[in-house]
């Protein structure tokens, strides 16, 4: 017999407290996938945020801290600046905490090309709080505080960060994935690799965007959950590659 | 046994029963040690090992195994 697929050594015997069928799991799993594969978990520091993901240092099987609400960069930033060069230091942030409150350490963590990997996770809601409306919320899309759905008029229009993050020259790789099928879970762990591998080069900042599901926020089933990220995330955040500097060559 | 499930894991929010191919993992009757109906797989002979449902689970609670050929075509 040939394993397939086994659970990675890259997290911990811990179980995780999300709701079920909420796609941190998966994202959590590809992330110490890829830790695991480049044989870099007791050589990577992670920050977790503020929100669902505050607990991701119980479930990453590598040295993990925690930061204040939208602070995860900042304390990457110190982190990167003091710890040997061959470190790998990430965040994992969701949108309420890098697009909201952390909107201007992502900003200038990006802008100064600070080498560190940021995962960000957006699900277009603020999940532990109880579903209130996020920067990256969908126009229409009812939260708890947007009883009758986002209005441009009243709370503005959504926040693209990805693509506002590539115009600054500081950042080496920046890229939108989802998680709604196995297919895009596969594309979605190549960009998270290639974000880890680009770190290890020295290239900069480089920030892979997953789109993630709310099932119990959005009020649908897991499953109608990853087909409303097709149907109605995808058309507004479209996935793709919107940043990639040259690969350094081997001289550097 | 092709797949198997750690049942006091599993959240029973059934992504493996809606991208399995084969169509063959259902929710058990009974509950497991955390209240949910864990997923399960009766018909393991149906089972290709495409690991769809294990990539698609959000508490790494499957393991996908594939038999070697010899054994296959002997069985």
């Amino acid at each position: 017999m040939k394993t397939v697929f086994k659970r990675t050594t890259g997290l911990t015997d811990a179980e995780t407290h999300y709701c079920p069928g909420c796609t941190h799991g998966i994202i959590h799993r590809l992330v110490a996938e890829v830790l695991e594969e480049l044989d870099a978990l007791e050589t990577t520091v992670g920050v977790a945020s503020v929100g669902c993901s505050v607990l991701a240092y119980h479930y990453f099987n590598c040295d993990m801290t925690q930061a204040a609400h939208g602070r995860a960069p900042a304390v990457a930033t110190g982190l990167r600046r003091v710890l040997p060069e061959d470190r790998l230091v990430f965040t994992y942030q969701g949108d309420g905490d890098l697009a909201s409150i952390g909107m201007a350490e992502i900003v200038h963590a990006a802008a100064r090309g600070e080498n560190i990997t940021v995962i960000f996770v957006n699900n277009a809601i603020y999940g532990m709080t109880g579903g209130q409306m996020a920067p990256t919320t969908l126009l229409g899309q009812k939260t708890a505080t947007t009883p009758e759905g986002r209005s441009s008029q009243l709370q503005g229009l959504p926040i693209r960060v990805s693509e506002m993050l590539a115009t600054l020259d500081g950042a080496a790789y920046i890229e939108r994935v989802s998680t709604h099928d196995p297919v895009h879970v596969l594309k979605a762990k190549k960009a998270i690799k290639k974000s880890f591998e680009i770190q290890r080069n020295r290239q900069g900042f480089s920030m892979i965007e997953v789109l993630s599901s709310c099932s119990t926020n959005w009020g649908l089933t897991p499953e109608e959950s990853l087909k409303w990220i097709k149907s109605q995330m995808i058309p507004y955040y479209p996935l793709g590659i919107f940043k990639q500097q040259p690969c350094i060559g081997e001289e550097s | 046994m092709k797949v198997l499930f750690n049942e006091g894991w599993c959240k029973g929010c059934g992504l493996c029963i809606a991208f399995c191919p084969q169509e063959i993992i259902h929710l058990a009757e009974h509950l497991n040690r955390k209240g949910y109906r864990p997923a399960q797989v009766v018909d393991q002979d149906k089972c290709t090992s495409c690991a769809a449902c294990a990539r698609m689970c959000p508490d790494t609670v499957i393991t996908v195994y594939r038999p070697d050929r010899k054994q296959t075509a002997v069985s």
